[in-house]
């Protein structure tokens, strides 16, 4: 079935290759918004280029031990990985890819590789470096195209700029577009967010991310709109944050967009393939400042502490000669798992229980749901003897269809899908 | 081994709430050179955890020390310990009559309080002798004598000689023990008459037993004596006596009149050794029982449920433990359609319900549900039946109720006189009739209400505490049963009556409290997936309305790869947290609920 990479007759003893995902972080920012609750902000040249060099440095430390996998996705994320220069991302591409080996994901597509840019940040010299550099797919930040809206959430720039961005983007031969929009901003109203809708369909970009506003603690917005917030009273109601909630689904279908999974709409065959890892269980590796990682059943994320991440990063190198993986056979046998300099943090080790949970809790996110024959070869057990009285009860309240091998959540469900996820975690056994 | 009489001296402590009576037993203690001050432990007589905690005592413990005196002579002290809240009156009182002198301790801040006074009146009552002791003078404010002056008018003992002293740093202990041989009368008796002795606790240990802590008035007891308990009728034999030493047992051969010292006698049930009982010779038995007995009765009911309704079991194990020491805690099985099976329980007082409950979630660790505390009503039945109800859900159909009844107390209330007004508001909302008022002095004024014991349950005390800055202090007493136009007030939510909820009041309040309640429960209870509604009905007739309205919209909008732990910990929060919910037909309700709909209070 899955015959892929196999592209020499030399090596009798090609084993199947297993699919890795990679995410880099980039946490630098011109400036941060007055709702962003992210590890990110501005720096100076110094501080990125000391942070890049660190960068490179983690990515080498897996030279040697990658043999197993094959790359079918990366995700250059943030921050604002566009705001520092291009530079800096072709020199990690180009580790990247000497230390791993990239492939395609199903047949032969080529590999996604996206980067998040703002609006306002990027130019023709770097949309074209970043073509160079293997770049297929732009996640732009846009939020809204109401100016306004803009200078309300705090953005750095205007729709006017978006839009000269994206025709640039277009022109330089991306084809692999997403916008992300946010409803629910203070003062918002239907008629608003429809407009928004309606441009951001006619410029046609291939995926959409539309999400709601949530007030985070410790960020400007929290202390405007927060509990003890003088503008609270702000808000839009429950009621109409839930018309909004309805009316996107409606209008981007509509045009064209389905939606794959609870935040996220794509023309068909333009899911983002590397944020489908996160739900499907697929592995990914994360680089860089608190980036996350789930290999070998195992699940950490590194230091948040920009100090802590770079001195380590540093101080081992100094003997990095020696904890290079190339000689040392126990860090070969420990593949991905080794952490050369320290950084990983909240190390968890899954059990078949969380797996099975996270099957469902993540899966079901997707509009397509979940899988039972999937569900049986991963586990060996069927989802009905584990789940059958929960999926059950779930169908009787609408919440839940059961369909052709497929388990997903209504749109009811998904509509309170987080008071009915928690159904999916299992008594302690 | 004859004792001399004239060197024993029996008394107790009486004192409002820190006013320092522990502080004092312990510096006695110490003083009389039983234990060190290196080797004591603070406050040696609360050896409850709960007890050290509310800085009061709940057990009676009782001590002998041996003192000797400024003349060089040695006398034997038997310090007896008694409760300090009012919820244990009768316990208190068979302690003084364990006594012939009591020390009467006020703050010399503070001067006298309500509860010092209803101590004293019941310490004159058992003809005891009154020493009273200014303590704390180690404080600013003190002001002995000022506190002198309201002794004498207040209470009419002579106090110009009283000790003044600080317990805490020690000053002029000796004087007090001084002054115990001068003024208070050593214990009479004749050692060879019938054995007369005084129960006035108990306690029981899983190896000896029940052991039950005596005053022998006369005769004499032995190792080996047949003893008889006069209310019961129990007989056992002595297998050890002996008497107090600060947290252990001193065994000795015998106890004579005037003594004080514990009988262990192979008995196995704490309630039939039952405080203010006598304990006679079973062949040689005396011809009266000692006066003052009687049968606790508890004021104050609740029900007690399992959350996980597999502990039930665990429950029941852990209330019978508890009662074996102590006798006032009643219990009964029963059962709830929105619970499941429980117990009724039934306490002394507010406090002994928070204790009670507070011991078996700490020492047992039982999660409860508890039920609203209700009192005892009686109800005269128009067939002529009289029934007293301590479960509202059993409150018959009205009508087949003649009348109804529920019981009073009369409170004394002492108050700094700029709260008169506040207090007697409360006191007029909780339906309370004034009896009269009087002032101690400029400051200070007593006023006597007589009050529902319903109105005062819950949250009286602290309402009285809010409204006055935490300067008033409340004693009160059972007075009887009268007539009332009470009403049974159910709670429907989403349409089921949860028979948990049901409420007794008076008619007159039942639209308030019905609405408050329905409030309260909105507050308390988290959006469904559709609408509930919450409902006060007396009868089949809706008084008050409240809804929560369906929750249509709860998703997480992202969910990506450094998202994932934290989205697994919420939701093992909200998994947690259901289990904390009783499933009441489709709605969850949290435990507190149930509670909290008490707490409703405005001020």
């Amino acid at each position: 079935m899955k015959n892929k990479g196999m592209n020499n007759a030399n090596n009798n003893q090609r084993t199947w290759k297993k699919d890795l995902r990679l995410y880099v972080h980039v946490p630098f920012c011109v400036k941060k918004c007055d709702y962003c609750d992210f590890l990110s902000g501005p720096s100076d040249e110094e501080g990125i280029e000391s942070y890049f060099e660190a960068l490179y440095k983690e990515v080498g430390s897996y030279e040697g031990r990658t043999g197993d996998y094959k790359v079918s996705t990366v995700f250059i994320g943030g921050g604002t990985p566009s705001c520092v220069r291009s530079e800096y991302i072709a020199r990690l591409l180009e580790e990247l890819k000497r230390v791993f080996e990239f492939s395609s994901g199903d047949g032969s597509l080529e590999p996604e590789i996206t980067i998040e840019a703002n609006p306002g940040t990027v130019d023709k010299d770097k949309l074209a470096d970043y073509r160079k550099a293997g770049i297929n797919r732009l996640s732009f930040g846009l939020q809204s195209t109401h100016d306004r809206e803009l200078r309300l959430l705090g953005r750095i720039h205007t729709y006017r700029e978006f839009v000269e961005n994206y025709r640039l983007a277009r022109e330089l031969g991306f084809g692999n577009i997403n916008i992300d929009l946010m409803s629910a901003l203070p003062g918002q109203e239907l008629s608003s967010w429809e407009e928004t809708l309606g441009r951001v369909t006619e410029l046609g970009p291939e995926h959409i991310s539309a999400y709601s506003l949530i007030i985070e603690e410790g960020t400007p917005f929290y202390e405007r709109y927060g509990p003890e917030g003088k503008q609270k009273d702000e808000l839009i109601s429950e009621d109409l944050d839930r018309l909004i909630y309805k009316r996107t689904r409606e209008i981007l279908e509509k045009y064209g967009y389905i939606r794959y999974e609870i935040s996220n709409y794509a023309r068909p065959g333009y899911e983002c393939r590397h944020n489908m890892a996160y739900w499907e269980g697929a592995l990914y590796l994360g680089f860089g400042l608190g980036a996350a990682s789930f290999i070998e059943n195992t699940r950490f994320r590194n230091t948040d502490s920009l100090e802590e991440y770079i001195k380590a990063i540093n101080y081992n190198d100094r003997s990095h000669k020696n904890i290079m993986s190339t000689n040392k056979p126990e860090h070969k046998n420990e593949g991905l798992l080794h952490d050369a300099y320290g950084i990983r943090r909240d190390i968890i080790q899954l059990s078949k229980k969380d797996l099975i949970e996270e099957f469902m809790f993540l899966g079901l996110r997707m509009t397509r749901g979940v899988d039972r024959l999937e569900f049986k070869k991963r586990f060996g057990v069927s989802m009905d003897e584990i789940y059958g009285n929960i999926l059950n009860r779930l169908e009787k309240e609408n919440l839940v269809i059961t369909c052709g091998g497929k388990v997903r959540l209504t749109d009811y469900g998904i509509d309170v899908s987080n008071r009915i996820l928690s159904e999916f975690l299992l008594d302690k056994c | 081994m004859g004792v001399d009489q004239s060197k024993i001296r029996n008394f107790c402590i009486i004192a409002h709430i820190d006013h320092g009576k522990s502080t004092l037993a312990d510096r006695i203690i110490e003083m009389t050179g039983l234990l060190t001050s290196r080797e004591m432990q603070d406050q040696v007589l609360d050896n409850m955890d709960i007890e050290r905690e509310r800085g009061i005592t709940i057990k009676a413990q009782t001590v002998r020390t041996v003192y000797r005196s400024r003349s060089g002579e040695e006398y034997i002290f038997n310090l007896i310990d008694t409760p300090g809240h009012v919820d244990f009156n009768y316990e208190v009182s068979r302690s003084l009559a364990a006594c012939e002198g009591a020390l009467l301790i006020v703050d010399a801040a503070q001067g006298i309080e309500a509860q010092t006074l209803a101590n004293v009146y019941m310490a004159i009552d058992h003809n005891l002798e009154i020493i009273p002791v200014i303590n704390k003078i180690d404080l600013p404010s003190a002001d002995p004598q000022r506190v002198i002056a309201e002794i004498e008018e207040v209470i009419g003992i002579e106090a110009h000689d009283a000790p003044q002293i600080s317990a805490k740093l020690g000053v002029n202990i000796e004087e007090v023990l001084e002054q115990i041989i001068a003024k208070i009368p050593h214990p009479k008796g004749d050692p060879d008459a019938p054995l007369q002795a005084l129960i006035f606790d108990s306690l029981y240990d899983s190896y000896k037993g029940v052991i039950t802590f005596c005053r022998i008035m006369e005769g004499t007891v032995r190792k080996g004596t047949q003893i008889k308990l006069m209310s019961t009728g129990v007989v056992s034999e002595v297998v050890e006596i002996g008497t107090f030493g600060p947290g252990r047992f001193i065994p000795c051969d015998e106890l004579s009149a005037g003594m004080v010292g514990y009988i262990i006698a192979g008995l196995k049930n704490v309630k039939d050794t039952r405080v203010g009982d006598t304990i006679t010779d079973a062949k040689r038995p005396c011809a009266h029982p000692l006066p003052g007995y009687k049968k606790v009765l508890p004021m104050v009911y609740c029900g007690m449920y399992p959350a996980d309704g597999a502990k039930y079991p665990d429950l029941r194990d852990a209330l019978e433990k508890l009662q074996l020491n102590d006798a006032a805690l009643q219990f009964e099985p029963e059962t709830s359609a929105a619970l499941g099976f429980g117990f009724r329980c039934g306490f002394l007082g507010l406090l002994h319900l928070e204790v009670v409950q507070e011991r078996l979630e700490r020492e047992f660790n039982l999660d409860l549900v508890t039920t609203a505390p209700s009192v005892i009503y009686r109800i005269h039945k128009t067939d002529g039946q009289v029934i007293e109800l301590t479960n509202p859900t059993n409150m018959p159909d009205p009508s087949e109720i003649e009348y109804m009844e529920e019981p009073f107390v009369s409170a004394e209330i002492m108050v700094t006189t700029e709260y008169v007004g506040p207090i007697m508001t409360l006191c007029q909302e909780r339906r309370g009739v004034y009896l009269g008022m009087e002032y101690m002095e400029e400051r200070r004024a007593i006023l006597r209400y007589e009050l529902p014991l319903n109105e005062i349950i819950y949250d009286f005390f602290d309402a009285l505490k809010s409204r006055s800055r935490g300067y008033a202090s409340l004693d009160y007493e059972f007075k009887g049963y009268v007539m009332s136009n009470l009403v049974k007030l159910d709670i429907l939510i989403n349409r089921e009556e949860v028979d948990a909820l049901s409420f007794i009041v008076h008619a007159d309040g039942a639209y308030e409290r019905g609405r408050k309640m329905c409030e309260k429960l909105k507050e308390e209870i988290p959006r469904h997936l559709f609408e509930i509604p919450i409902q006060a009905a007396i009868g089949s007739k809706i008084i008050a309305r409240e809804t929560v309205k369906a929750l249509r919209k709860d998703v997480l909008a992202k969910c990506y790869g450094g998202d994932i732990t934290r989205k697994k910990k919420l939701l093992e929060k909200q998994k947690e947290g259901k289990k904390r919910m009783r499933q009441i037909g489709n709605v969850e309700i949290p435990q507190k609920a149930f509670m909290s709909v008490l707490k409703l209070d405005d001020q």
